[in-house]
């Protein structure tokens, strides 16, 4: 360009000219967001507005209908079904991880030998792809055939064998495990690292006070990893509220809709029923839920900053 | 499913809306004219079909591509996995890109036929006399025909040879013989039988010729008729005749059980002869579905894919509709019939072909009076649908009693 070469000394100038170059470094995230999160987030909510079948695709046409897509999945008794399954489902897998993945990174900060491959070892259930660990998860829980019966049976511990995933009640309870499993990576690392955090001295004084192990976590290793904590919660709850895969591949919804979740719906009704409007609506009433953790997160982040 | 931040691991959901809501908005740009112009030879066609498993896939590939020489134009096939092939045809139909040629599964032709993506095919002057009836109304809507196929097929009762002889058991007739025959074919490690109950329309397509053969009707699905076919899928659960698992089966793994010597006896399709035949070891018989009373003729769902033009230019839809013409003749039909190990879907050719290959009578019997999904429901088939492997679900984990599934199932069938 041959106005770089030029050296420029009107003042007026160079501060437009800096002001340009300051758009210009937000102008790609801006336009990356307003593609990539704005417009799907903004269809989305026009969508849910809209009669959006299949004739749509082919002739565009996607009348108005106002609330009535909203009125009628909130309307249907599958929603408060799925509601209650979502409640659940999220409470439980967040419960199970969190307890568990801060026993590990409570381990895990002992020294001891091999502690970093096991720690490495640790993060595998991260790497797979969720369609593969769904999949082997369901066939070791095949009621008749899978290992984890088969193993309940050689230890006398059920004669006939869990129904793991054709029982109503033990299908949710069977996903929910899985998800723990999945989930319990991450909640290790976070709070692993979080726990790295926490001087050494301030362990040491308290032994010299003399606190016990009990004492210590609950007067020093609490309090200085409960930022940490609330921001591993609040993401867990955002991530597991839409959880889709593992229910899709383990049990498809069943048996008898007991692991529907809002998640699962939403798929069900766009990708099934081809019913986009509801599921678009389905999908924007999750999206309000996982707004709602965000903005308790944001507001705790906030005030335990100002303290 | 779009939340502000997420883990890599799950982002297939948020994906999916995403790459959806993307796909519209490349549609909207890319609208216009892509056909090329209607002035200009055509040499070449492209087709989309589902048929991704081999040996299909080159099978068809060569029928495609024989059928356009005698067309004049060279057939690009593209073959999708069948659960992307619908919302695939809906991003085409958007972008104005759908193949010229494009083949659906029997009961979705309604829907799409709906949407005005798809061309009548009288107006190429293709002949469809001697078609069996519930294939032709399959491919018909409002009056007008979209879609032929040139095979049809349906479901049967498959069972191991072997292990009914050694129980001493013939091959059931009737619901009665079934129940009886699959008790005393069950034993540890192995169940009497095996169905496909999953919650989707493939428990549903299972379940038709237990319902449709007792009377029963989607219209009107809270009837005793429906009751008593429910119910038997019941006792064979409760029974233990049947494992609990048949909530989550697809027809694979009912074919897998039936393999690995697991299930005595299966509902099935013929497209699993050829896996069937490659394990030497395994003797196999097929028979009509069992029907509630002797002498009874099963009344089974119609399998089937119908092949479509849709909107195109016009020079491209008529050489496309000459490559429809093609894959429907008969000599074509036999061929296609005796790979897939289908039925043809023109009578005539269906009595010949049961001549010539004996294995499939059970299977041309059972076509002839097998009937097309959307015959009486049309495009409202995919609620009833619904309505019916919910009911399936719920009263096999025993939350409700049939009868109260059933009337839940009607009010999904007719809800808006």
């Amino acid at each position: 360009m041959p106005s770089r070469s030029r050296p420029v000394t009107d003042p007026a100038r160079a501060r437009c000219w800096e002001r340009l170059a300051q758009w210009m470094y937000i102008v790609p995230a801006a336009a990356y967001l307003l593609l990539f999160f704005g417009y799907p987030i903004a269809k989305n909510i026009v969508m849910s507005f809209q009669q959006y079948t299949i004739t749509t695709f082919y002739t565009g046409a996607a009348p108005f209908v106002g609330l009535q897509n909203y009125s009628k999945i909130l309307a249907s008794d599958l929603f408060s079904k799925a509601l209650l399954t979502t409640v659940l489902f999220t409470a439980g897998s967040i419960v199970g991880q969190f307890a568990l993945g801060l026993a590990f990174a409570l381990f895990f900060q002992r020294r001891f030998p091999l502690n970093g491959v096991l720690r490495s070892l640790l993060l595998l259930p991260w790497l797979l792809p969720l369609v593969v660990s769904g999949t082997a998860w369901r066939w070791m829980l095949d009621p008749d055939t899978g290992v984890v019966n088969a193993a309940l049976r050689a230890l006398r511990l059920s004669s006939s064998g869990i129904p793991w995933l054709t029982g109503t009640s033990q299908a949710l309870v069977s996903v929910i495990l899985i998800n723990i499993w999945v989930g319990i990576p991450f909640n290790t690392a976070i709070l692993y690292g979080g726990l790295q955090d926490i001087p050494r001295h301030l362990y040491e004084a308290a032994k010299l006070d003399g606190a016990g192990p009990l004492a210590s976590f609950r007067h020093v290793t609490w309090p200085l990893l409960r930022p940490v904590v609330s921001v591993v919660l609040v993401l867990g709850v955002v991530y597991t509220v839409k959880v889709l895969d593992i229910i899709l591949v383990v049990t498809g919804g069943g048996p008898a809709g007991a692991t529907e979740t809002l998640a699962t719906q939403s798929y069900e009704l766009s990708f099934q029923q081809f019913e986009f409007g509801r599921g678009a609506a389905m999908s924007n009433v999750l999206i309000v839920i996982s707004l709602a953790f965000a903005i308790v997160y944001l507001r705790a982040n906030r005030r335990a900053r100002n303290v | 499913m779009i939340s502000p931040a997420r883990l890599p691991a799950r982002r297939p959901a948020a994906l999916l809306s995403g790459a959806v809501a993307l796909a519209l908005a490349v549609a909207s740009c890319s609208g216009g004219s892509s056909d090329g112009s209607a002035t200009s030879k055509v040499t070449s066609i492209t087709a989309l079909d589902y048929y991704t498993d081999e040996p299909e896939h080159s099978q068809w590939g060569e029928m495609l591509t024989a059928c356009g020489k005698t067309a004049g134009v060279k057939v690009e096939q593209t073959s999708v996995p069948g659960a992307s092939l619908l919302p695939k045809v809906l991003q085409q139909a958007s972008s104005r890109t759908l193949p010229d040629l494009l083949m659906l599964d029997n009961p979705d032709l309604q829907q799409i036929a709906q949407t005005g993506a798809l061309t009548p095919l009288e107006q190429y002057g293709i002949d469809s006399s001697g078609f069996a009836k519930g294939i032709l109304s399959a491919g018909t809507y409002k009056g007008r025909l979209y879609g032929l196929a040139p095979y049809v097929s349906t479901i049967a009762l498959f069972y191991n040879r072997d292990m009914l002889a050694n129980a001493g058991v013939a091959v059931p007739r009737t619901w009665d013989e079934l129940e009886t025959a699959a008790a005393r074919l069950t034993r540890p490690g192995r169940y009497g039988m095996a169905v496909d109950a999953n919650p989707t329309f493939e428990g549903t397509w299972q379940f038709l010729p237990f319902l449709w053969s007792n009377g029963g009707d989607e219209k009107r699905l809270d009837t005793p008729q429906a009751a008593q076919a429910l119910q038997l899928w019941v006792d064979l659960v409760k029974s233990g005749s049947m494992s609990k698992s048949v909530l989550n089966w697809t027809q694979a793994d009912v074919h897998d059980q039936f393999v690995a010597g697991r299930t005595a006896m299966m509902i099935n399709g013929p497209w699993r002869i050829p896996a069937l035949n490659k394990d030497k070891n395994l003797h196999w018989g097929v028979a009509p579905i069992p029907v509630p009373r002797t002498g009874q003729t099963p009344v089974t769902p119609l399998g089937g894919e119908v092949w479509t033009v849709p909107q195109n230019a016009e020079s491209r839809q008529e050489k496309a509709a000459q490559v429809l013409a093609c894959l429907n003749s008969s000599p074509n039909q036999l061929a296609l019939a005796e790979q897939h190990f289908t039925v043809p879907s023109r009578t005539a050719m269906a009595s010949q072909y049961a001549e010539q290959v004996p294995s499939m009578a059970a299977f041309v019997k059972s076509v002839e009076a097998a009937r097309a999904r959307t015959s009486e429901l049309g495009v409202k088939w995919p609620k009833a649908a619904t309505g019916i492997y919910t009911a399936i679900q719920s009263a096999l984990t025993g939350e409700q009693a049939p009868q109260e599934a059933l009337r839940h199932a009607q009010q999904i069938a007719t809800s808006d």
